[in-house]
């Protein structure tokens, strides 16, 4: 059964609170005055379900809503075509981050140019958002001669130099420690006013480098911001079989590693906490890790089918009423920052560029052959020399 | 010119690269002001400081997985794994990640770290403090793999790797960490990756060795030499690249090689060394190409001198191949 909005839970809202929505949330001026145990254990908040503010929001304004909107918007529109793309046998694999583009890009908003991002599977929406050209991105997703990788991963594994955009593997949470070794290296190089964003979901912070990488942040003091995307699924695995934790982000307290747990289907809330820790980052403050409770509402990936494991009543509620676009649309209509008719204008938009790009790359063909040999080393050794040439 | 042993060499060079190139940075476990438990960054941290001459937590998979995200970012990490029994720790972080980033990047990430580690038995270690793991590594493409034997080779060799961007496994054989001394140039000097080095020319044998295993070569070398047998030793130096070129110039003129390691038989370098002679020397070899290794257990404390490969055995390895 489903837990009717806003009610108080009995116990905890952890990672083991899979039906249950943000509760306990309040606004900033008590989240952040709260001692790093409560706020492991609560949740910041900006906006309710119904997009009303609960909190200070005296720093937003229509450029920056919009931004937010915008770019929430952008990634659902391009992840719905993508999975449409799928179904029709055009692209071999899709993960789309349907009902998690508050969290995608509440943190890339708080992001700087100079920052690097180290992903997991659902940030290519961060990418996008920073600037990794969309004809990139699709190239990388048919594995085309345009991919910048060279078709040599799986779709929704992007890489972009341009913008610090690191390309992940399929492995869970190995990444995280890269994310702190960018942050010392960052600082070992000298380059203050900058920091990395190391991203996880829920899943990766039952894997060892997860505890490994909070271990080093905090001993390093790394300028490191951790962003854990709790949508409460790893493929079938619900939270309370991750973490008999109450909450994920009160992990990082035994590490050292300052807590923030946000709403991560408000856009607000997300970006405001992403760039308090950001900033604390850049300014030489340490390491923050911030866990964003939201929801899978789809599957894990274009090959999963989670009606077999989870009672998607509980996805419908998230769905429908816990919807972050919807949320942010209401507020963005009560100032006035939104038209009637201007979503769903921006909205077509955007899908005409998508087919567009999509139309483009489909026609690309593959990789040349003999680039298959490429990249192993700086320059191939006498041994790929030799198989290059047999393959012809 | 000075005398040094490897732990100098590896000290010197790293001391020399750290001098020349402010980005490069040393890692581990017990690296700084203890200067390694086998001394082999002393010294460092009072020159360098405590933010290049990093004493890490004790996590394999953090040290190499710190060490990958600075080389993203620019800097030239060297990690240190005490002993390369426990580098599976980071085992995934250096097969899945570190080896496949310029790759997977299409070259966009270049990820130019190099491993150091002490590799090989034969100091009362038992399992865990002796093992030679250098197959699982020439497996993993995107890795090149460099085992020298001496100080001087030693010192030019990892001057090479750290100036080189891509990432490296670079073993050291700790048995003669102390024990093998030879001269080494004061000043700079680089050896190139990928080339073996003719340790004692000969004409009726060739022995093919690297890392610890090429002082035993050479006893036995000299033993078959008292007894009329002529054996050419080539120490190979870098197992990832391997040198061909200068393994078939020897083969097709002795026609009979034997190849020795410390690591277990069965799927060995040795069984790779085997497969790419034959394929190209054929009608040069006089006999079957035989191997003296470890055996197929693991590595043991009591009984570890039985395990490894000694001269006795390398010398009745190269009888057997002559007379066959």
């Amino acid at each position: 059964m489903v837990a009717p909005l806003g009610a108080t839970p009995g116990v905890a809202p952890g990672a083991a609170a899979d039906a249950r929505g943000p509760s306990n949330g309040h606004g900033a001026a008590g989240y952040f005055a709260d001692d790093d145990e409560t706020r492991a254990r609560g949740l910041y908040r900006l906006l309710d379900e119904h997009g009303a503010p609960v909190g200070d929001l005296s720093w937003l304004d229509r450029a920056l809503a919009r931004r937010l909107y915008d770019g929430m918007l952008t990634i659902r529109v391009t992840d719905a075509r993508m999975m449409a793309l799928q179904r029709q046998g055009r692209i071999g694999f899709y993960g789309e981050a349907m009902g998690q583009e508050a969290a995608v890009v509440g943190s890339a908003a708080a992001s700087l140019p100079d920052d690097w991002i180290i992903p997991a599977l659902r940030e290519a929406g961060v990418g996008l958002f920073r600037g990794m050209p969309l004809d990139s991105y699709l190239a990388q997703i048919f594995g085309n001669a345009r991919d910048p990788s060279k078709g040599r991963q799986m779709p929704c594994h992007p890489c972009d130099r341009a913008t610090n955009y690191v390309v992940m593997s399929s492995c869970v949470s190995t990444q995280i420690p890269h994310a702190v070794g960018v942050a010392m290296g960052m600082r070992l190089a000298g380059d203050a006013g900058r920091c990395a964003f190391g991203y996880m979901g829920d899943g990766g912070t039952s894997a060892g480098d997860f505890h490994v990488a909070l271990n080093f942040a905090g001993v390093m003091r790394a300028p490191v911001v951790l962003i854990c995307q709790n949508n409460q699924w790893a493929i079938s695995t619900p939270g309370k079989l991750q973490t008999a934790a109450d909450t994920i982000a009160l992990k990082a307290l035994g590490y050292g590693v300052p807590p923030m747990r946000a709403d991560g289907n408000d856009v607000l809330a997300v970006y405001d906490a992403c760039r308090r820790a950001a900033e604390r980052a850049r300014a030489g403050g340490g390491p923050t890790f911030i866990e964003l409770l939201t929801y899978r509402v789809s599957a894990h990936s274009s090959s999963d089918d989670p009606s077999r494991y989870r009672d998607e009543a509980v996805t419908e509620v998230w769905r429908t009423q816990r919807d972050p676009l919807v949320r942010m649309q209401r507020l963005l209509e009560a100032r006035g920052w939104l038209g009637a008719g201007e979503s769903e204008q921006l909205a077509a938009t955007i899908e005409a560029r998508v087919r567009e790009v999509i139309a483009a790359q489909e026609q690309v063909g593959p990789p040349p052959r003999s680039s298959l040999f490429d990249d192993v080393f700086e320059q191939p050794t006498w041994l790929l020399l030799e198989q290059r040439a047999a393959l012809g | 010119m000075p005398v040094m042993n490897i732990i100098q060499a590896v000290n010197d060079a790293l001391r020399l690269q750290m001098r020349a190139e402010p980005k490069t940075v040393v890692l581990g476990e017990d690296v700084g002001k203890f200067g390694g438990v086998f001394r082999a960054t002393s010294g460092l941290h009072e020159e360098f400081g405590a933010e290049r001459v990093i004493d890490t937590p004790l996590a394999e998979a953090g040290i190499i997985g710190t060490a990958i995200g600075m080389a993203l970012y620019g800097l030239r990490p060297v990690p240190e794994i005490q002993f390369s029994d426990f580098i599976y720790p980071a085992f995934d972080q250096i097969v899945n990640e570190l080896a496949k980033f310029r790759y997977r990047s299409g070259g966009q990430y270049p990820c130019p770290v190099v491993i150091r580690t002490p590799v090989g038995g034969g100091i009362r270690g038992g399992h865990y403090h002796s093992q030679s793991p250098e197959t699982l590594f020439i497996h993993t493409p995107g890795l090149k793999v460099v085992a020298p034997s001496n100080p001087y080779d030693t010192k030019g060799l990892l001057l090479s790797c750290l100036r080189q961007n891509d990432p490296v496994l670079f073993m050291e054989p700790k048995r003669i960490y102390r024990a093998s001394k030879n001269e080494v140039p004061e000043g700079d000097y680089t050896l190139e990756i990928g080339k073996l080095n003719v340790v004692r020319p000969g004409t009726q044998v060739t022995l093919i060795a690297w890392s610890g295993m090429v002082s035993i070569a050479e006893e036995a070398a000299i033993k078959a030499d008292a007894a009329g047998i002529s054996v050419e030793v080539l120490d190979l130096r870098s197992l990832m690249p391997f040198d061909i070129v200068g393994i078939l110039a020897s083969v097709t003129k002795t026609g009979r090689v034997v190849i020795v390691h410390e690591a277990p038989r069965t799927c060995g370098f040795g069984a790779e060394l085997i497969a790419s002679i034959q394929e190209r020397a054929m009608e040069h070899l006089e006999a079957p190409i035989s191997r003296v290794c470890g055996f197929d257990t693991p590595f043991p404390y009591t009984l570890e001198h039985e395990y490894m490969p000694n001269a006795d055995r390398v010398l009745g390895a190269i009888r057997q191949t002559l007379e066959w």
